[in-house]
Order: C-alpha cells, then sequence, then structure tokens
C-alpha cells in the first residue's frame, strides 16, 4: 500500500510535465488552430537555455526559470511572424507539416553541435536532497516540481479564463474580423499567443533539465505522449487539458506499478478507449 | 479555408489520355533500369516507397485524411512476410499475402478508431496508433526487438522466378509496384473516388446527399493500408531484412514529405517525390548529420513556397492534371 | 562527389593492375559504417573515421606501394539504410573492409550481406553476442566487447566485491532481456542472489518508479540492463533519489566512457562497469589517446569503439601487407587474420577465435569522484581485470557453426 501512495506521488511529477505541454497546445490551438508539432523541440530548446545561461552566463536556475522561457518565447514568435502567420486561410493540416518541419530542423541541428547523449544539468542546492515521507523518499526538487507547474497551470487558466485579455483572446477566436473592427490588434495578439504556448513549454523544459539529461531528442518522443493526451481531453478547454494531463500521469504511475510493461502504451490504449467512447474527447467540443 | 489540393475537376477524358500517356512513359523508363547500369537496388528502393507513398497520398489526396502513422502499415507487413519467409518457409507469393493481409486487418482496427476525428485531431490519431504499435513490436519476441528479422531468405516466386538474382527481382517489383499504381489511378477515378473527393470538398453536404461518409472514409483508409502494406512486403525483398525502423514515426514524416514535395492529390507527384527523397537520403548518406535537418528544411520550404510539389507545379503549368 | 572520383581512380587502378598479369593488387578500400547523427555518434561517429584514418597514416603502408581509399557513412541507424549503402560499397565501389557498424541490427543486417558477398567486416560496435554465436559468418570479426563479456565481467567482479543481492532494471525488449539473463546467470553461479526484477520500456523519460522499487528491495547492487539515454537518465534519476547515498551500488552492464562524460563526475561517481580499452591505461594507450583527442573536433578522448577501429585495422594491415597483395577475397583474409596472434598498442596481445571473437583482457572500472579526478576525462579507476580467455563465451557453449566442423 505504501509503494503505491509513492507511485501515486511519482505520477503526479510526469502529469506536470503533460499538464504543461499540452496546456501550451491548447493555447496554441485555441488562437492559431495549429498544432504545433515543434512542441517537444522547443520544450528541449527551453532545457539547452537553461544549460547555456549556466555555462556560459553563470545565470543559475532560478533566474533561468523566467529567461528561458522568455527567449525561447521570442523565438517562438519570430517563427510565427515569419513563416506561420503565411499560413493563415490555409487548411490547418499545413501548420501540422510546417512545425514538423521546424521540428526536424532544430533537433538536427542541436544534434549536430551537441551530440544525442546529453549534457548534465544539475538541481539547484536550495531543492538538493529529500523529505522522508514514511512511504516514500521524496526528492524536494520533485515536489516543487509539481507545486509550481500546478501554479503556473492555475495562472494560465485564470488569465485567459478570467482576465480582460484572456476575454479579448477568447473573441478573437471567436471572431477575428469583429474583434479587429474594435480596433484590437488581432495578429499581434496571435503572435503573442503561439509565444506563450511557446513558453509554456520552455517551462517546461527547465523543470525538467535537472531530472532529466537535457538532450535534443528529448522532446520527440514526448511530443507524441502529449499528443494522444490532447486528444483523450479534447483541447475544447484550458482546465481540461490541465486536469487530464494530471491524471494521466497518474494513470501512467499506476500502471508502472501494477504492470510496468504496459506503462508506454497506456496512455495510447486509453485514447482508443476514449475514442470508442466519446469522439470528442473527455471535454472537447465537436472539431 | 482552401483545401489541400486544387485538384477539384472531375477526370476529363483529356486528363485521363494525358494521365495514361505519362504512366507508359514511366513504365518504360523503369523497365529499361537494369539495362542502363544505374544500380538497380536503389531503384527498387524507391519503387517500394513511391509505391507506399501513393497509398498514402490515396487518403490525403483524395479523402483529405493526413495520416501521420503510415510507416505502421510498412512496418506491420514487412514484419509479417519476414516472419512468414524465415520462420515458416513459406514461398514469396504467400508471404506476400500473408504481409498485405496483415496490413489490411491492421488497417481495419485503426481505420474504426482514426476515423472518428476529422483534421488535425485524425492526424494526431494516427501517430499514436503508429506509436503504440512501435512499442508492441519492440516487446514482442517474433520481431526481435531492436536487431529486427534479419537474413530472410527470397527464394523462388511462384516457383519459377529467382528473386535472389537482382533483374528478376527487380522487374517483379516493377510488376508489384506498377499493378500497385494502376489500383489506386483505378479507386480514384471511380465512383467511389468521387464520393471521397465530394467528402474532402464538404463532408456536411455530402452526408445530406444520402453518402454514409464514415463507411467512405474507413474503406478509403484500409485501402491504403492494405497497399501500403503489400509495398512493405515486397521491401522485405529488396532489403532482405525486417527492422523497427518500418514502424518508428520518422518513417511516416518521410511518407509524408515524399509525398508533399512531389504533389499532394497529383497522380505522379509521390512517385516523384520518393524517387527525390530516396536519392538524397542517398546521396546525403556523407554528409551525415544534416539529413535530418536538411529534410526538415525541404518541409518548411514545400509549405511555404511550393504547396502543390514537383508534379504540382508542373501540372499547374501546362493546366493539365498529373 | 568525392566518393564518385575515388571510384573512377579505383577503377582505373584496378584495370591496370589486371592488365599487369600477375602482378600483386595492393588496393584497399575501407568503408567506414556509423552513426554519425543519432543516438550513438559521440560513441562511434566521425571518432571512428578519424581512428581509420591514423590506422592507415600509421600502418606506413603507403610507403611499401599500397593505396588505401576510406569512405565512410551515416547509417542513420537504420538496417534498411545500412544494407543499401553496404550492397553499393561493395558493388559498385569495391570496398574491401567495414569497420565500426555499431548498432546490433545495422550489424546483423550487414553481417549477413557481408557473407553473401564475401568481403570483411571488423565489428567494433555492436553488442549483440550473436554475431559470434548462432549468427557467426567466416567474413565477420567481432573485435571489441559483447553481451556475454559485459555481463560476465561485471557480474562476477561484483559478487567477488561482496555484491551478492541483485536487482535489476531491465529495458523491456530483446536486447535488456538477454542482457539480464546473462547477468543473472553469472550471478548465480558465482554465489550471489536475484531479489528480483522491473522492466521499464525503452527510451523512457521517467524511472523514478522503478528506483522506488529498486531502492525497497534494499538489493546490495541495481543492475541496469539497458543502453544509451535510458541508462544515463537511470543513473541521474538514481542519484536524486539516493539510491547510491543509500548504500546501493549501480551497475551498467552496457556504458561507454562518452556516457561518463556527458553524466559528470558528480552523478555518476562510484558507478561500476566493464570496457575494453580506457585512455589512460599505459603509455600507449596515452600517447594515441592524446593524438587522437587533438585531432578531435570536440577534442574527446577515444572510446573503445573507437580504439577497437584503430586496433582492428593495424591487424588488418598487417595481415594483406604478409600476403603480399589484397586477394580481395573476404574469407581467405579473415582465415589468415585468425591464425595470426594480434598485437597492437591499444588491446595489447590478443587472439582471434574460430568464431570470429577477438579475445583480450576485460577490465572492471569504477567511475572516480570528483575529487580524485585531475581534469577532463580522468574518470576511472581500475579495480579489476579478467583474462581475455575467461572473459568470453567458451566455445564449448558456442552456437557457432565454425566451431563444430
Amino acid at each position: 500500500m505504501q509503494a503505491l501512495y509513492a507511485q501515486l506521488l511519482v505520477g503526479l511529477i510526469n502529469g506536470s510535465f503533460y499538464a504543461l505541454l499540452s496546456l501550451g497546445l491548447a493555447v496554441i490551438f485555441g488562437m492559431l488552430n495549429i498544432i504545433n508539432f515543434a512542441h517537444g523541440a522547443l520544450y528541449m530548446m527551453g532545457a539547452f537555455c537553461a544549460y547555456f545561461l549556466l555555462n556560459l552566463a553563470g545565470i543559475g536556475y532560478w533566474p533561468a526559470l523566467i529567461i528561458a522561457p522568455i527567449v525561447v518565447g521570442i523565438f517562438g514568435m519570430i517563427l510565427e511572424r515569419t513563416m506561420l502567420q503565411w499560413l493563415s486561410g490555409l487548411d490547418h493540416l499545413y501548420g501540422l507539416l510546417l512545425t514538423f518541419g521546424i521540428a526536424l530542423i532544430v533537433q538536427g541541428v542541436f544534434q549536430n553541435y551537441f551530440g544525442s547523449s546529453g549534457l548534465p544539468y544539475a538541481i539547484p542546492d536550495e531543492l538538493k536532497g529529500g523529505m522522508n515521507l514514511g512511504f516514500m523518499f521524496l526528492p524536494i526538487y520533485r515536489g516543487w516540481v509539481v507545486v509550481f507547474s500546478l501554479i503556473v497551470c492555475l495562472a494560465t487558466w485564470y488569465l485567459i479564463e478570467k482576465t480582460r485579455l484572456g476575454a479579448n483572446l477568447r473573441a478573437a477566436t471567436e471572431n477575428p474580423t469583429l474583434v479587429r473592427a474594435f480596433g484590437i490588434n488581432v495578429p499581434r495578439m496571435i503572435t503573442l499567443t503561439y509565444g506563450l504556448g511557446v513558453g509554456l513549454a520552455a517551462l517546461a523544459g527547465v523543470l525538467s533539465a535537472p531530472i532529466n539529461q537535457v538532450r535534443p531528442l528529448m522532446g520527440a518522443d514526448l511530443i507524441i505522449v502529449v499528443f494522444a493526451v490532447v486528444v483523450i481531453g479534447g483541447m475544447g478547454s484550458i482546465m481540461g487539458s490541465i486536469i487530464t494531463g494530471f491524471s494521466l500521469g497518474v494513470i501512467e504511475g499506476l500502471t508502472k506499478y501494477f504492470y510496468p510493461e504496459a506503462s508506454n502504451t497506456v496512455v495510447f490504449v486509453l485514447m482508443v478507449l476514449v475514442l470508442l467512447v466519446k469522439p470528442t474527447g473527455l471535454t472537447g467540443r465537436a472539431a | 479555408m482552401s483545401a489541400l489540393t486544387d485538384d477539384t475537376l472531375p477526370a476529363s477524358p483529356r486528363a485521363v489520355r494525358d494521365e495514361m500517356i505519362v504512366f507508359v512513359l514511366m513504365a518504360a523508363l523503369l523497365a529499361i533500369v537494369p539495362l542502363t547500369g544505374i544500380y538497380p537496388f536503389f531503384v527498387m528502393q524507391a519503387l517500394c516507397f513511391a509505391l507506399l507513398a501513393c497509398a498514402f497520398n490515396l487518403l490525403i489526396g483524395y479523402g483529405g485524411l493526413l495520416s501521420f502513422g503510415h510507416a505502421m502499415f510498412l512496418g506491420t507487413a514487412g514484419y509479417f512476410t519476414a516472419h512468414a519467409l524465415k520462420v515458416w518457409g513459406l514461398s514469396p507469393e504467400l508471404g506476400i499475402l500473408v504481409g498485405t493481409l496483415g496490413a489490411a486487418g491492421l488497417g481495419v482496427i485503426t481505420g474504426v478508431v482514426a476515423i472518428r476525428r476529422q483534421g488535425i485531431y485524425f492526424s494526431m490519431i494516427t501517430l499514436a496508433l503508429s506509436q503504440l504499435l512501435y512499442f508492441i513490436y519492440l516487446q514482442t519476441p517474433f520481431t526481435h526487438g531492436e536487431d529486427g528479422i534479419q537474413g530472410i531468405p527470397q527464394g523462388y516466386l511462384f516457383g519459377i522466378f529467382n528473386l535472389a538474382k537482382p533483374t528478376v527481382l527487380y522487374y517483379v517489383i516493377l510488376v508489384g509496384f506498377l499493378g500497385g499504381f494502376l489500383l489506386i489511378y483505378r479507386t480514384i477515378n471511380s465512383p467511389f473516388g468521387e464520393v471521397l473527393k465530394a467528402i474532402r470538398e464538404n463532408e456536411p453536404r455530402a452526408i445530406s446527399l444520402g453518402y454514409k461518409t464514415d463507411h467512405y472514409k474507413l474503406l478509403a483508409f484500409i485501402l491504403s493500408g492494405t497497399i501500403a502494406g503489400f509495398a512493405g512486403s515486397l521491401k522485405v525483398f529488396v532489403a532482405q531484412n525486417a527492422s523497427l525502423t518500418d514502424v518508428h514515426w520518422t518513417m511516416s514524416g518521410e511518407i509524408v514529405l515524399m509525398t508533399l514535395v512531389g504533389g499532394l492529390g497529383t497522380v505522379f507527384g509521390p512517385v516523384v517525390g520518393a524517387f527525390v527523397i530516396i536519392a538524397m537520403q542517398q546521396y546525403l548518406a556523407g554528409f551525415g548529420q544534416w539529413v535530418t535537418v536538411i529534410q526538415g528544411v525541404i518541409f518548411v520550404a514545400c509549405v511555404l513556397t511550393f504547396r502543390r510539389g514537383v508534379i504540382g507545379e508542373i501540372a499547374h503549368f501546362f493546366r493539365r492534371s498529373l | 562527389m568525392k566518393q564518385k572520383i575515388s571510384a573512377l581512380l579505383f577503377g582505373t587502378a584496378l584495370t591496370l593492375a589486371a592488365s599487369g598479369a600477375l602482378a600483386q593488387d595492393k588496393n584497399i578500400k575501407i568503408g567506414v559504417l556509423t552513426d554519425n547523427s543519432g543516438l550513438y555518434s559521440d560513441l562511434g561517429g566521425a571518432g571512428s573515421t578519424l581512428a581509420a584514418q591514423m590506422a592507415i597514416e600509421d600502418s606506413g603502408l603507403a610507403a611499401k606501394g599500397w593505396k588505401i581509399d576510406l569512405v565512410s557513412a551515416d547509417h542513420q541507424n537504420k538496417p534498411d539504410i545500412a544494407t543499401t549503402i553496404a550492397r553499393q560499397w561493395i558493388d559498385v565501389e569495391k570496398v574491401d573492409i567495414f569497420m565500426d557498424v555499431l548498432n546490433s541490427g545495422v550489424a546483423l543486417a550487414v553481417n549477413n550481406l557481408v557473407k553473401e558477398k564475401n568481403a570483411i567486416m571488423i565489428n567494433t560496435g555492436a553488442a549483440s553476442s550473436d554475431l559470434t554465436n548462432a549468427q557467426c559468418s567466416p567474413n565477420t570479426i567481432h573485435w571489441v566487447y559483447d553481451t556475454y563479456m559485459l555481463a560476465n565481467s561485471t557480474g562476477q567482479a561484483l559478487v567477488k566485491a561482496g555484491g551478492d543481492t541483485w536487482y535489476f532494471l531491465t529495458a523491456d525488449y530483446a536486447f535488456g532481456h538477454a542482457l539480464e539473463r546473462d547477468t543473472a546467470a553469472v550471478v548465480t553461479k558465482s554465489g550471489g542472489k536475484i531479489i528480483g526484477t522491473v522492466r521499464h520500456p525503452l527510451n523512457s523519460s521517467d524511472f523514478s518508479s522503478f528506483l522506488l522499487q529498486a531502492q525497497a528491495s534494499k538489493a546490495k547492487i541495481v543492475g541496469m540492463a539497458n543502453a544509451g539515454g535510458d541508462t544515463t537518465n537511470t543513473i541521474k534519476q538514481a542519484s536524486e533519489f539516493g539510491i547510491v547515498a543509500g548504500g546501493q551500488k549501480l551497475a551498467g552492464l552496457l556504458l561507454f566512457i562518452t556516457d561518463v562524460h556527458s553524466l559528470g563526475l558528480k552523478v555518476a561517481q562510484g558507478l561500476s562497469f566493464t570496457e575494453t580499452f580506457y585512455w589512460d591505461l599505459n603509455d600507449d594507450t596515452r600517447a594515441f589517446s592524446k593524438r587522437f583527442s587533438e585531432r578531435m573536433k570536440n577534442k574527446a578522448m577515444p572510446s573503445m569503439v573507437q580504439a577497437g577501429v584503430y586496433s582492428g585495422l593495424i591487424h588488418y594491415f598487417k595481415t594483406v601487407d604478409a600476403m603480399g597483395g589484397n586477394p580481395h577475397d573476404g574469407i581467405k583474409v579473415v582465415e589468415k587474420m585468425k591464425a595470426a596472434p594480434t598485437d597492437d598498442p591499444l588491446f595489447g596481445k590478443g587472439t582471434i577465435r574460430a568464431d570470429g571473437r577477438k579475445l583480450h583482457p576485460a577490465y572492471l572500472f569504477e567511475v572516480k569522484k570528483p575529487a580524485e579526478s585531475k581534469g577532463p576525462w580522468d574518470y576511472y579507476k581500475l579495480i579489476g581485470t579478467t583474462p581475455g580467455d575467461q572473459a568470453f563465451r567458451p566455445l564449448s557453449e558456442s552456437a557457432c557453426p565454425l566451431v563444430k566442423k
């Protein structure tokens, strides 16, 4: 029973990454109607950005949590301005193809310069060590990841669902022409939204740097799982993607305990089941 | 919103005539390859991928469904054929049959799930399904995990044709390719193909006309998967191995790339695209590291400036459909 | 382009040689087939090509009238791409000998082709012990290491050192299963006990669940029957969960110096595993490695795979030179290579067995603490050596048909 609690907790940690990434995807999808295939590559860039900040400029983990998402976010906005915006009015599948190409380029370039085995990034001193919770040894850093990403997710939800800016955003998704008529710069808003979504991915990257090796391909396989998470949750609601992300992490954690052989397929199997029962996803509107 | 392809005209007699001329030219060119001293294995491999890309194109170009998991058919058929030849000792024709039927079965199962959503969701679902299958194949003993199935005997097709001889193998692959190609071409120009195009253009209208669009989409998906599987079975005889590479998502990406380069929804585009990409892989092997980057650049360049692809641009220039 | 031109030159050279009646053919073409862009590019990749280049320069064969060409390509870890390149190399470019060929799937595919076409492969990169067992070939020599040897050496030495209870963290596919099976057999034979096993999926990013189970088992040794990114992530997260700090020891069953380099000593310290080459073993290895590292783009020291390319080619050059010319006949050359004992600066004295297995000592290393390391790449402490004839799978257990005849 004790081991079970431990696995639940560990599952929540993975859930945090799923939630942050699928949240970013949902935000971008809501505004641009694009599935951002480059999300995994941008997540990787976040981790690399933290690595560079530390090793080239001596800037540690805490500032990196803010700087890396901004830097990668700006990179994302440049991508949007120079490439993605030309796709408006075309079939959405072109967005998928374009971002897939971008992902290949980014991952390939990083692989050329940094090899594939990865670079080390240490846990910040303040979060080193662990707590003995009685039923498990919880590394403090992991606890921090869960709490912090939960806060970020909720803040994003609040920003989009409860503030004026968010209201404008949502309105622009529904009817861009009308919103433009109110004097709001819709293209700029789209760019900023893409930057926000990308920033969330980069933030997840920074959070994961001390846990995983910083590798060029660290986001490549993860993004496919996150796609499945998104299909299960549906991209209709922000809260939906947060909840789905965390719960799938927990389910995956339980699978690792009861039947580890299936732990990397369980999300996909769940996706199939959900599609058979409720094709629009758990919280999604019809596409 | 403009569709992925701008070919909306029904096949006019002139278009059909043009296409038949090009087809005969293509078949003739390919038939003389062994006489020219061009390295046949390169062309054989390209032919298998060309058929695969054509099968993929059937879905995207005429059904509007972008599958990001077509490698699963390639890999499944490859494994089934390889297993049938090596472990069961079946003859080549039966091996191909086993592989193709395996892919067809997979098409039925995955099709039922995948066609429940459209557009981007469909792409994500097919991608996730192929990743699921990748993990299954990684763990199942019969695929031998990372080692793959190696040293597959080529045998005698119908007991007569010795497939271990490169020239014989070449013509067998060529016949297989042309057969598959004609089947796809026939499908596109059949009433079934017309309904598919109608669904792609406007699904609600097709439904209101009384078409059970889900049935059509499922059938197209199964047909595309089966032909892709046939290509995968043929490829086993060329490569003499079946490995996880063929089920991995990067392979699915390459299939998309081939079709995109050649021209989505064009009859001959996927063939040209497959030759371009396979040639690129061969000649860039020396550059090593930059292959993925170059592929990415081609993706981006195609989407931004060259959406019709090679054949699409040519056809557009001459105002013909190809 | 360069390949084409040299192929052309080679073609003319060949016709000239043929026209000179029985004149000895002193042309060699070497193909380094490796992973230049993927997971294993640090291990082989450009370094393997450099090692081959250095072997050509050091052999002194050019002065004796030999003409040696070197081509290299990226097989992208795809068996079908590898066989296509290899086939073309043999048919069109007339490559005599394949070097490196890391990745077991690729190696087994090329192995079949090389046998069919009577070329040569000296495999220095692949782990699968099948290359000299069920799949052995008269055209292939497996030079550096294999899974059986790794399991054998690491398992035996650690049990001897008191690590008698084991818990396995196994990658859930054929390779991981084989590694676990071989190691478990050795551990049990040496008097140790297997307490448990957990199978994790390939390419997991998160090992915490599995590590928690390993921790709860209280086994003295946590054996990692996985490879590449899986191993490095396991090690990294094990340090986070305080596995080593809690008194358990991590044993890598397939780990390379490049992995330790990428992890950093802080995380990797205390880890034990087996390699057959380390740059800091003796004066000869140090001298070679220094020259090697100066010519590498990232100043890396050679891995055992890269060192194996050099060592294997040196033996090959000696053999063909003694034969007086290149017969372009794989089986014939490999037979001669097996008949002569090997001796080179990197792996020392050794032999090649009938099944194609190259024998040399296996070293068990422990990764130094950061305080013990004198600088970059100073990573290992040697804690045990298994002689070549005991390290590898004995011929009596071999399923190789070449042995039974």
